[in-house]
């Protein structure tokens, strides 16, 4: 791959020859931990973007007969939309129609004209202006003082555990994936001291004709370098189709919470490398090895 | 080539050296000698008595338990290990056990020193052939030697260690292996690189070498030097 010549004899060597067999499952154990990180980090970002800047106040349906019902709750829905047209921060409130809340309840509801009977909550969507912070616990008592039946649901609580959780389990996939980099060199430390073990007479040789220890190394790593590109590739060609089958699958959702499921194209960049960043980490650990090794020669 | 201006008078200074393996007794005791820039010595003494000690000494393979050895005006018990191989491509070394590649030609096998010294491929094909003509080796230029005999290896084992033009060279029994016309045609080869201004110390066994080519003699004997 380097077009230097080997004064030693690798490329036969049995104790290297399975390398490839064990980056292969690395990379791709690699490769999926890393495309998880990435497709969390996307859907974190998209409900962070999509929900963060937003929040529902709920006004309760007021007691009494169907059309006196009504009209209490419209003027509970107008009392806070002026509540809310005042506040500093607040760029749009608007209330969801009676079509509106019956589609958000046809899911579980079926789409029965009974629905259309209930004492349904209004609901009011409210939009903030991103620059502008808003006090939502004196929004909230305000509310619920002013008009009764009113709560204002924050959904930056349970965002921020959704993503509090989500965060850690990214965490823990960059952990694995900074454990498999471990693994993998400490493979590539054992099998090339192994590999070393089996030329000490050569490596001697060289050494006592006045080879630098660079010059032995380079031909470690070099070898190091192939195998664990080789390795590196075949567990590249191992991850594609699982990431295929995820970003089918994702596909098949269309929009929903769980939309964005594919992975970006900064993911696809990142496990795209790889096998690079697995020869490279061969290559490293051999070159490390066998300074470390001969260091020990007189 | 660099050459030393502190005491070039010696290219190889043993002051007071000592050797010991593990906790077993001194093999070599308070050994003192020097050899002068362009010297021929022969190194003698009967199996055991630390010839081969005395080489790996010179050829950096191992430190001395005691004492100091200078080469090339400079102290080696003083090099940082990143100066040890320029030091010791000014050494040509024929082991006693040749130690060859087995995997590589002749041809790479003597190139080897010019390849560790970052010499060209042009220059390996220019002098390469050349020497390995010089001592009959044209005919197993490609050959790989676990093929070849004993005498033969010798002489790759030899090419290897003057391929580089040393300014010293240590030969551990380079005639052990060969009959006395090659054994003579090698010495000659070495006495032509000493013409050259290699200093030059042969380790041998061969009293009747040593006696026809009158060149200085140490000889080791029980641990101790004796100038001879």
């Amino acid at each position: 791959m380097f077009g230097h010549r080997s004064d030693l004899p690798l490329k036969d060597d049995a104790s290297t020859r399975f390398l490839p067999w064990l980056v292969a499952p690395m990379v791709f154990l690699c490769a999926v931990a890393l495309a998880g990180v990435f497709i969390l980090s996307t859907l974190i970002n998209r409900w962070d973007r999509d929900v963060s800047g937003t929040l529902t106040i709920e006004i309760a349906a007021a007691p009494g007969e169907a059309g006196e019902s009504a009209e209490q709750t419209r003027i509970r829905v107008e009392q806070a939309l002026r509540i809310l047209g005042g506040t500093p921060g607040v760029a749009d409130a608007h209330a969801l129609t009676q079509e509106q809340l019956v589609g958000l309840l046809a899911p579980w509801l079926g789409n029965s004209e009974l629905l259309k009977e209930l004492p349904l909550p209004a609901m009011v969507d409210v939009t903030l202006q991103p620059d502008i912070p808003v006090d939502l616990d004196a929004l909230g008592k305000q509310l619920s003082q002013a008009v009764p039946g009113a709560s204002v649901d924050d959904h930056r609580i349970w965002l921020a555990r959704l993503i509090g959780l989500s965060r850690s389990i990214e965490w823990l996939a960059i952990g694995v994936v900074v454990l498999i980099g471990g693994v993998t060199s400490a493979t590539v430390f054992y099998a090339t001291r192994s590999a070393m073990a089996v030329h000490h007479e050569v490596i001697e040789v060289l050494h006592l004709i006045g080879a630098a220890d660079a010059y032995i190394a380079r031909q470690f790593a070099e070898r190091a370098f192939t195998l664990g590109f080789r390795g590196g590739v075949v567990g590249l060609g191992l991850t594609l189709p699982v990431l295929a089958a995820i970003g089918l699958g994702a596909h098949k959702l269309k929009g929903g919470f769980l939309a964005d499921l594919s992975l970006p194209l900064s993911g696809w960049l990142a496990v795209l490398s790889l096998p690079a960043f697995a020869a490279l980490l061969a290559m490293l650990t051999a070159r490390a090895t066998v300074h470390r090794t001969l260091a020990r020669m007189p | 080539m660099r050459r030393e201006t502190a005491d070039t008078a010696n290219v190889v200074q043993f002051h007071g050296v000592g050797v010991r393996y593990e906790h077993g007794p001194e093999i070599l005791q308070d050994i003192d000698f020097s050899l002068p820039a362009g010297s021929f010595h022969f190194l003698t003494g009967a199996s055991g008595a630390g010839k081969s000690s005395v080489l790996r000494l010179m050829y950096l393979a191992q430190r001395p338990n005691r004492g100091r050895i200078v080469l090339f005006g400079r102290d080696v018990g003083t090099l940082r290990r990143y100066q040890m191989p320029a030091l010791r491509r000014r050494i040509g070394v024929v082991f006693q056990d040749f130690r060859l590649l087995d995997h590589l030609s002749t041809l790479d096998n003597v190139a080897l020193p010019l390849r560790v010294a970052g010499a060209s491929e042009q220059d390996v094909r220019k002098f390469v052939p050349d020497l390995l003509d010089w001592v009959g080796l044209t005919d197993q230029i490609h050959a790989k030697p676990p093929t070849l005999s004993g005498g033969q290896k010798q002489r790759v084992a030899i090419a290897r260690a003057v391929i580089g033009r040393p300014e010293l060279l240590v030969a551990d029994e380079p005639t052990g292996n060969v009959d006395d016309q090659i054994a003579m045609r090698l010495m000659y080869l070495f006495e032509e690189l000493n013409k050259l201004g290699t200093t030059v110390l042969i380790a041998t066994h061969n009293e009747n070498l040593v006696s026809r080519l009158r060149h200085p003699r140490l000889h080791l004997e029980q641990g101790h030097l004796r100038l001879g």
